[in-house]
């Protein structure tokens, strides 16, 4: 059985994993689009950018987020005088680090999954009256779904297991930003936490297994319904 | 319909002066000289460089007047290559994906009439990969034609299938042509589609139109 603080971080890592994947989905679909569609200047740079988390130790973008974000920071400074909000040291902040570090991870499979779609399926429902977004929505998100159910899995698993940022930006507090990796470091640290760290061990492990299982078989159902399982032309 | 547009990309560049009437206007030309880039024009796929194109009296594209109708607003149909259906809807969906956007109104055929002009009532459950290349342009046809277009545009439509299937298709096009009464624009590069078809035949070479 878990004890109540275990419960927490299980909770708060659920949460935390949840709101990152909410806030990279929308992003991640949008950029992945323009990433797959269109040829501009600066396009490789804004690649790079976006694959910089995967590289960097995940210290330096949590140090990064606390530079720009916390209280003393240009943007959290203004964020708390305009608006009374405050990120670092937060579970808001825990969901910011958690998204920078797992972006990546959603825009790799959803940018495939957009450049596997033939464009001309697009044309084709404008020729039949669909303007662009109907065209998107109706055409182009429905066959990139695979990919976009990938991504998401992706981000939450990476989301759930995010350490270094979010220790840099909003530090290790109970109840408010101890993720399960973060409560693994603690007990790790005190005398007699062997054993909750290894039921947190885990417990990590099975929530990573499941999550992975549950993309696989999400992702084949719905190329099943897409009709990739036999149509090879759209690959 | 009064068509006079200019094209250039990179090296290719294409000229079109031309007024299309009823019936079926055949384009026929070798690949690569600019047929399908003319249609798209026609469709609103692509912007022309400089240009006008007038149908029924409404200007769809002035460059000089900044005008331009884009593709979803010009009620024109389209039969792509190789149909181009959507591979995660049935045939069913596929043949209603532009008739359910229409006002009631503004339908002229209605399903029941188009599979059975067109032979497909049997694959109405089936989804797009279940489909013979044949029985494809078949409900390609019949999506474009449940549209309703004012004009229907067809981009090589027998291209991609072998000699017996295109003597299979062939009838379905011309009875398509005596019962619905639609314009259309048939392009191919293959001479005898168009003496079949075509009420009229010009000839594309090197991005040019003419008689």
């Amino acid at each position: 059985m878990l004890t109540p603080e275990e419960i927490q971080a299980l909770y708060l890592s659920a949460k935390v994993a949840l709101w990152a994947t909410a806030l990279c989905l929308p992003a991640g679909i949008a950029l992945s689009w323009v990433m797959a569609r269109y040829e501009f200047r600066g396009k490789l740079l804004l690649d790079v950018l976006i694959q910089l988390p995967m590289v960097l130790p995940p210290v330096v973008p949590g140090y990064l987020l606390l530079l720009l974000l916390g209280t003393q920071g240009p943007v959290g400074a203004w964020l708390l005088a305009q608006f009374g909000i405050v990120i670092a040291f937060t579970w808001k902040g825990a969901v910011l680090a958690s998204a920078v570090m797992a972006f990546p991870l959603m825009v790799q499979p959803v940018r495939l999954a957009f450049r596997m779609i033939d464009p001309r399926l697009e044309q084709a429902a404008t020729t039949l009256g669909a303007t662009p977004w109907r065209a998107f929505f109706t055409i182009t998100i429905p066959l990139a779904l695979p990919g976009i159910i990938a991504g998401s899995v992706l981000c939450f698993s990476r989301s759930l297991g995010e350490f270094g940022a979010t220790m840099a930006f909003v530090g290790n507090i109970p109840g408010e930003t101890r993720t399960l990796p973060l409560a693994i470091y603690s007990y790790t640290h005190v005398p007699g936490g062997e054993s909750p760290a290894m039921r947190l061990v885990y417990l990590s492990v099975a929530l990573a297994m499941v999550a992975l299982f549950a993309s696989h078989i999400i992702s084949r159902r719905a190329e099943r319904q897409l009709g990739y399982a036999s149509d090879r032309s759209l690959r | 319909m009064k068509v006079d547009l200019t094209f250039k990309r990179g090296e290719f560049q294409l000229a079109a002066q031309v007024e299309l009437n009823g019936g079926v206007t055949g384009i026929c030309g070798p690949s690569g000289v600019g047929k399908s880039t003319f249609l798209a024009l026609l469709a609103g796929l692509l912007r022309p460089n400089t240009g006008t194109l007038n149908f029924s009296g409404v200007d769809l594209i002035d460059t000089q007047r900044d005008i331009f109708v884009p593709a979803w607003k010009r009620h024109f149909g389209l039969v792509f290559q190789n149909g181009m259906l959507f591979p995660h809807l049935s045939v069913r969906d596929n043949l209603l994906y532009g008739f359910n956007r229409l006002n009631p109104n503004e339908r002229h055929l209605d399903l029941k009439t188009v599979t059975a002009l067109l032979e497909i009532e049997p694959l109405l459950q089936r989804r797009p990969d279940q489909l013979s290349g044949g029985e494809r342009q078949r409900v390609a046809l019949g999506r474009a034609l449940l549209y309703s277009p004012r004009l229907l545009l067809l981009d090589e439509p027998l291209s991609s299938l072998d000699d017996r299937l295109k003597q299979q298709i062939l009838p379905f096009l011309k009875r398509v042509k005596e019962e619905t009464r639609i314009p259309m624009i048939y392009v191919t590069h293959a001479q005898a589609e168009v003496d079949y078809l075509a009420d009229r035949v010009l000839k594309m070479e090197d991005g040019r139109l003419g008689e």
